[in-house]
């Protein structure tokens, strides 16, 4: 722990005020709405045929195909999905599609965590073990994921145990989980060889265990590193689910709807956005949630800069 | 301790998760075909996987259809549907054992038979190509030898080779005209970025009628447009196909008999989509399309339009049919220089030996030609909807 990241940590002030809160939120409710403004501004101002430049087109068309109105996919979302009787409000449709996606991000975020934090632990203790891993842990993610996928799917598809059938859901979990741990191994690695070499040395003079080193010194420092990479984690979970579920063809969750929707785009170009927005609304409410662990270790992190 | 018993707590947690999501997953299920193996009362059903070649929509209604209406358990099989709609190639998902038959377009499958795959055409439930390459009147497209120095509009993935093999037939080289990758919809058509877009008659063609024009402020009229068929160029090819094993066929007498079981069902499924029009429509609905309801009667009459009248009865392959894909197979080159195939497919490519059996064993039950069958009106609505 340096000097500097400890006064920043202790500088922190311990919990917000109610009026800074309020600032926070008019502040994220200005960005949403200065990017509807920017919208509406571009779509007013620009040709309607976009700016092309030597044949590429480097500003979008304008359009109302290209770009309906913020207050058109508004107004869309709480309409019917489709004229079929029963059929539920747009919003709602894609609120279930993305809260199934959010499920299967968070098992692939758990899955991924445990992993990570699991090889970070085991690199840290082993030194051979780092050695022989990290590198098959960094050509992991060079695999493309159009190529694995389908493996995966394919794999799971004839696992049967007792009766209990894989379900497809947890392929893409399991992809999910693929891309998520990869943060967190090299995350809780780093951390967990943060400490100074004073700090270790002195844990040594102690007599300390290893395991004892690992709980009062390795694994508070490991926290700093820890948090962003279980949010880069969460943001992986979330990409991963949503190209994972379009490549194993898996039907509920919101990648397939952004397909399909965007498949109606041209008689119903509002409609191809909600699960847009959807998919946005998830990728916000994995990161909130994972702050919330920031949130919950917060004690622990004052603890050990003190 | 205190570690362990925590790392445990977040392992049970995660389980309880996990079979918390299995349960939601499977209430919202929407695969149409029955799940899980075996068991219950039809304990001696056949379990059966076929592969889709896409989402499920009313393309594949005669399948969902012989689902819902039970005409699978009639024929003693459990059979579980597999949409695709991602990265799963039907035929490559056979080949591996994955699925134990699939749907699938001829011209993509002679690719991949050329390529060591193992596969026999089954059943040809489309007799007719749906693919369209439609233009603006105003662009002066209405042939394909017209296509020179144009924009033309594909989606790839194999979907491109009739465009290729009617240019082939007119003289013309893949590199006389500019191919354009389409996505998922007709935007691009629709704003200029694409002179003549390819289109079926059963989907985009219907997109593009669902769209409101922005000069007339009403949807789109196939009046302004000009639509090549080509079905009626030397380049149509034969389109959804159902595709076995062949090697599983040669030595697996039970597999043969499910394969005739598998077309019986079948052709009971698409008899029913022809003479209940609009319930196949709502049938697919429910088994997880997400078009609007007219989108998918339109979809459900339009794919009813390539099936019959079916001369030879539905799905016997006609060898004048065969004949002209492959040879167009042969002759398509595209834009990058390569050939779909270079040599002619071996005799097990197609049999029509279980398709023969299958209406020979349905006899007078089932009207298998549909001589009679006429296709509905379908008024489109804005956006499908």
């Amino acid at each position: 722990m340096t000097t500097e990241q400890a006064s920043l940590r202790t500088g922190r002030p311990r919990a917000r005020t109610r009026g800074a809160q309020l600032r926070a939120t008019a502040f994220g409710l200005l960005g949403i709405i200065s990017v509807a403004v920017l919208w509406e501004v571009y779509k007013a101002v620009a040709p309607e045929n976009g700016v092309v430049i030597a044949g590429t087109r480097v500003l979008p068309r304008t359009t109302d195909l290209a770009m309906p109105h913020t207050w058109e996919m508004v107004a869309r979302l709480l309409e019917p999905t489709t004229s079929q009787a029963g059929a539920a409000p747009l919003w709602l449709t894609v609120a279930e599609a993305a809260l199934l996606s959010l499920g299967i991000a968070a098992v692939g975020w758990l899955v991924g965590t445990v992993v990570g934090v699991g090889l970070g632990l085991l690199m840290q203790f082993f030194q051979v073990v780092e050695r022989g891993l990290l590198p098959w842990i960094v050509l992991s993610q060079t695999v493309p994921l159009i190529a694995f996928a389908p493996v995966v799917r394919s794999w799971g598809s004839r696992i049967e145990i007792l009766g209990w059938q894989w379900p497809q859901w947890l392929s893409v979990a399991v992809i999910a989980s693929y891309l998520a741990f990869f943060p967190v191994a090299i995350g809780m690695l780093k951390g967990l060889q943060s400490p100074q070499r004073t700090h270790l040395e002195l844990m040594h003079t102690y007599a300390a265990s290893r395991w004892a080193t690992l709980r009062t010194v390795r694994l508070p420092a490991a926290v700093p590193y820890l948090l962003p990479a279980l949010r880069l984690g969460a943001a992986s979970a979330v990409v991963g689910t949503v190209v994972a579920e379009v490549s194993t063809g898996y039907l509920d969750g919101i990648g397939r709807q952004l397909i399909s929707f965007a498949g109606q785009a041209s008689g119903d170009p509002a409609k191809a956005w909600a699960p847009i927005f959807g998919a946005i609304a998830l990728g916000l409410v994995a990161a909130g949630l994972v702050g919330l662990i920031g949130l919950a270790l917060r004690t622990y992190r004052r603890g050990e800069a003190a | 301790m205190k570690m362990t018993r925590r790392a445990f707590a977040a392992g049970a947690g995660g389980m309880t998760l996990a079979a918390f999501l299995a349960a939601c997953s499977d209430t919202g299920g929407g695969n149409g075909g029955g799940t899980g193996g075996g068991g219950g009362e039809g304990g001696e059903l056949t379990p059966v996987k076929l592969q889709l070649q896409w989402l499920p929509q009313a393309q594949f209604a005669g399948y969902f259809a012989a689902a819902d209406q039970g005409f699978f358990e009639e024929e003693g099989l459990e059979v579980e549907i597999i949409p695709s709609g991602g990265d799963i190639v039907p035929q490559d998902a056979l080949a591996s054992g994955n699925a134990d038959f699939c749907i699938a377009w001829v011209p993509k499958v002679l690719g991949s038979i050329e390529q060591g795959a193992n596969l026999t055409n089954i059943g040809q439930i489309f007799q007719r190509s749906g693919t369209l390459q439609v233009a603006f009147k105003d662009s002066g497209i209405t042939t394909v030898a017209d296509f020179e120095g144009k924009r033309i509009g594909s989606w790839g993935f194999g979907n491109e080779w009739e465009i290729f093999a009617a240019m082939a037939a007119e003289g013309l080289d893949s590199t006389t005209v500019e191919i354009v990758t389409q996505d998922f919809n007709m935007n691009a058509f629709l704003q200029g970025d694409i002179d003549a877009a390819q289109a079926m008659t059963y989907n985009e063609w219907a997109q593009v009628l669902e769209t409101m024009n922005p000069a007339t402020g009403a949807l789109y009229t196939p009046e302004e447009f000009d639509v090549i068929s080509y079905q009626e160029t030397p380049g149509g090819m034969l389109q959804d196909a159902i595709w076995a094993d062949q090697g599983r066929l040669a030595d697996d007498a039970d597999y043969e008999a499910t394969a005739v079981s598998l077309l019986k069902a079948v052709i009971k499924g698409w008899a029913y989509a022809r003479d209940n029009v609009e319930s196949a429509a709502e049938i697919t609905i429910a088994a997880g399309s997400t078009w609007g309801p007219s989108h998918e009667l339109w979809m459900a009459n339009e794919t009813n339009k390539l099936i019959w009248p079916s001369a030879n009865g539905i799905g016997v392959i006609d060898a004048d049919a065969w004949e002209q894909t492959v040879s167009g197979a042969l002759a398509a080159v595209n834009e990058q220089g390569q050939h779909l195939i270079t040599a002619e497919p071996p005799e097990t490519a197609y049999s029509n030996d279980y398709i023969e059996q299958a209406i020979s064993d349905l006899g007078s039950d089932v009207d298998t030609t549909g001589d009679g069958f006429q296709p509905i009106d379908v008024t489109l609505a804005e956006g499908g909807n």
